[in-house]
């Protein structure tokens, strides 16, 4: 994806390389040899580059969740140790809000629990550990990662205020199906997600990013 | 990769040079780059300064590279499950067990719309790998369950070992270094593979399934062939297994065939004898020429068999018939010697018996005709006054011709069986759990 674009300092011409970090690629219209000297060269072969935070996702984007039409309205950025990733904000047709996450591009729809439907109390973030289960709507989830994340901005309109958060933690959670849940420790009261991973294709979304030779 | 919160890569442009000759500023075409020490200008001959930090990038460049290419270079696209990616990364694990070492290479495909797939490819054995997004579920009273359940179905556990990542090109999803370890367990369900890889804070599933290299290479348009896949992979298809049920199936239907022509064809014709008839051997009486000839009868339809059954009420004795089968028109003969004989007795052992007091002998092709037989008997002439009767049927089934072909049935489903059952002994024997050597005679080794 990241194939790095400059311009051939001989012709002007645009170029190409293979891939994030690669350094050398010929000119196709004047043959020059082009090398790049942006390359750490002590990290190729040992580190891996992290692809960057691009989402087809943007404000306007419109789709379709289980017979509900929505539309993006706002979106929180973060940025963890792993790369970023955005939680959008969806304003349904019937006029709730949902959650669309693009985390490494696998999406997933949520909404905010209700304390009624949760039943008991939220593990604390100290209490929360990898491998747990919690049952929650009569389904089990089992915690799969801890995130420390960093709040990076927002975009857009968004169901409450968020713009003084700093470093927050999440702890997602996965089951057996395809429901999944994320616990967000961003306020002093944990606050559950319950929602679930959804194909690309399936949220027939419009008015998407466009990415160049890609369709 | 401590570049801090900030956004990432991408937006930076690279910093390009050309690399060209100093002399004319002709372009300048690179051969054989790792071994180049000085290149020279193909315009006006002269020769690059080795020393020219471009040339140096790319001679370094090279010299890591060098070790590990991917067998799909970086940059490439492909068309996977009717999906567009773009080959982003590569890297290189290792697994050690018995302090063998195991290399094996996985490759990141991105798509930017669907997102991240995986290559796998292991001794010329590939794999397609996605992130499971349903968890699989195990016993979670046993640190290595030897089950998991995804979407309905049982894999079962196949190893568990520690990888190292040893080498790494281009992008990941995560941020790889070499040095890296994670705990892998592989679950199999051919041709799919269930992996759970445990790092530090994280436990990922995936779910891969087996790609022939072929389809690889059609996949991203590779040139050449993909290195031949060596020996049996953890989740390879059996070639076996899968026709197993329909050999057998087609076993069964075939035999049943077979019945159906022996009961329907074969039986009904054997039903009545063409001729019987019942003589008495008087040896005391017996001097001179003892053969004597039977009345004619008719055999019937297409050149056939003909089975010739003899009885004798014989104890502790023998005879023996010199028979001919002769045509009476034609005086075509068809000569043989039965003999009968029955023993029994009492030893420290109990009671024994051998022989049987009844032959029968199956005269192949006889065209129809009218025919007779010639018999002559012989037996021990110490002994008194032998009865023996004397049967010919026309067209008997012969059941050797059954049991052939029914041989031919079983022939390959027992073979196609005792293969899959070798290349699944093959599979497991690479995991944790090898069969036991008992069954195996090792012969094939």
């Amino acid at each position: 994806m990241t194939q790095p674009i400059a311009t051939c300092p001989n012709c002007g011409a645009k170029i190409i390389f293979k891939w994030s970090s690669s350094v050398q690629t010929v000119c196709e219209y004047c043959k020059s040899v082009l090398v790049r000297s942006d390359v750490d060269l002590k990290k190729v072969g040992q580190v891996a580059d992290l692809p960057p935070d691009i989402s087809p996702i943007q404000l306007n984007a419109e789709g379709n969740y289980r017979n509900k039409a929505f539309v993006v309205i706002g979106r929180i950025l973060y940025q963890y140790d792993q790369g970023g990733w955005n939680e959008w904000h969806l304003m349904m047709n019937d006029g709730t809000s949902g959650w669309l996450s693009d985390a490494q591009e696998e999406y997933a729809i949520s909404f905010a629990a209700t304390g009624s439907t949760t039943g008991q109390k939220l593990p604390t973030e100290s209490q929360v550990q990898i491998g747990q289960t919690y049952s929650w709507n009569g389904a089990n989830y089992t915690v799969s990662v801890i995130t420390q994340a960093h709040f990076r901005g927002v975009e857009g309109e968004l169901p409450f205020q968020y713009w003084d958060k700093d470093d927050v933690a999440f702890a997602d959670l996965r089951s057996s199906s395809r429901k999944f849940a994320t616990l967000d420790y961003s306020d002093i009261e944990p606050v559950l997600y319950l929602g679930e991973l959804v194909e690309f294709d399936d949220l027939k979304l419009k008015n998407l990013r466009q990415f160049e030779g890609w369709s | 990769m401590s570049s801090g919160p900030t956004p990432p890569q991408g937006s930076q442009k690279p910093q390009v040079q050309a690399l060209n000759c100093t002399k004319c500023g002709a372009a300048i075409t690179l051969r054989a780059l790792g071994q180049a020490v000085s290149v020279v200008c193909e315009s006006c001959h002269s020769i690059l300064d080795a020393k020219d930090p471009k040339l140096q990038i790319l001679q370094t460049f090279e010299r890591i590279t060098s070790a590990e290419r991917p067998l799909i270079p970086l940059g490439t696209r492909g068309r996977i499950r009717g999906t567009d990616y773009e080959v982003i990364g590569f890297e290189r694990r290792t697994i050690e067990v018995d302090d063998i070492p195991y290399h094996w290479n996985e490759y990141v495909l991105f798509n930017p719309y669907k997102g991240f797939r995986y290559l796998t490819e292991y001794n010329g054995h590939w794999n397609d790998v996605a992130i499971c997004k349903e968890l699989p579920m195990v016993d979670p009273r046993f640190s290595i369950p030897l089950e998991a359940n995804y979407l309905g179905e049982v894999y079962k556990h196949f190893q568990t070992a520690d990888a190292n990542t040893d080498f790494v090109l281009g992008e990941f999803p995560w941020e790889v270094r070499v040095g890296e370890q994670a705990r892998l367990t592989d679950y199999v369900h051919p041709p799919r593979v269930l992996s759970r890889e445990k790092m530090s804070k994280e436990v990922t599933w995936s779910i891969g399934e087996y790609v022939y290299g072929k389809d690889v290479w059609s996949a991203f348009r590779l040139p050449g062939d993909p290195p031949p896949a060596t020996g049996v992979y953890e989740n390879e298809p059996s070639p076996f297994s899968a026709n197993i049920m329909a050999v057998w199936l087609a076993f069964a239907a075939l035999t049943i065939g077979l019945l159906a022509m022996m009961i329907g064809f074969d039986l009904p014709s054997s039903s009545e004898p063409v001729f019987r008839s019942t003589y008495q051997l008087n040896r005391v009486a017996a001097n001179g020429e003892p053969s004597f000839v039977t009345d004619t009868f008719q055999l019937e339809g297409r050149t056939s068999n003909v089975e010739v059954t003899t009885s004798a009420s014989v104890q502790n004795d023998w005879i023996y018939l010199n028979y001919a089968l002769i045509n009476q028109d034609s005086g075509e003969a068809w000569d043989f010697g039965r003999e009968v004989s029955f023993y029994s007795g009492h030893d420290s052992d109990g009671s024994w018996s051998e022989g049987s007091r009844r032959d029968t002998v199956v005269v192949p092709s006889v065209p129809a005709g009218r025919y007779y037989l010639r018999i002559e008997p012989e037996a021990d002439p110490r002994h008194s006054n032998i009865a023996y009767s004397v049967e010919v049927r026309r067209n008997v089934p012969v059941m050797a011709f059954y049991g052939i072909g029914f041989l031919a049935l079983l022939l390959p489903a027992v073979l196609i069986t005792w293969r899959s059952v070798s290349f699944e002994r093959s599979r497991w024997s690479e995991s944790d759990h090898p069969p036991s050597p008992i069954i195996n005679t090792e012969s094939d080794e």
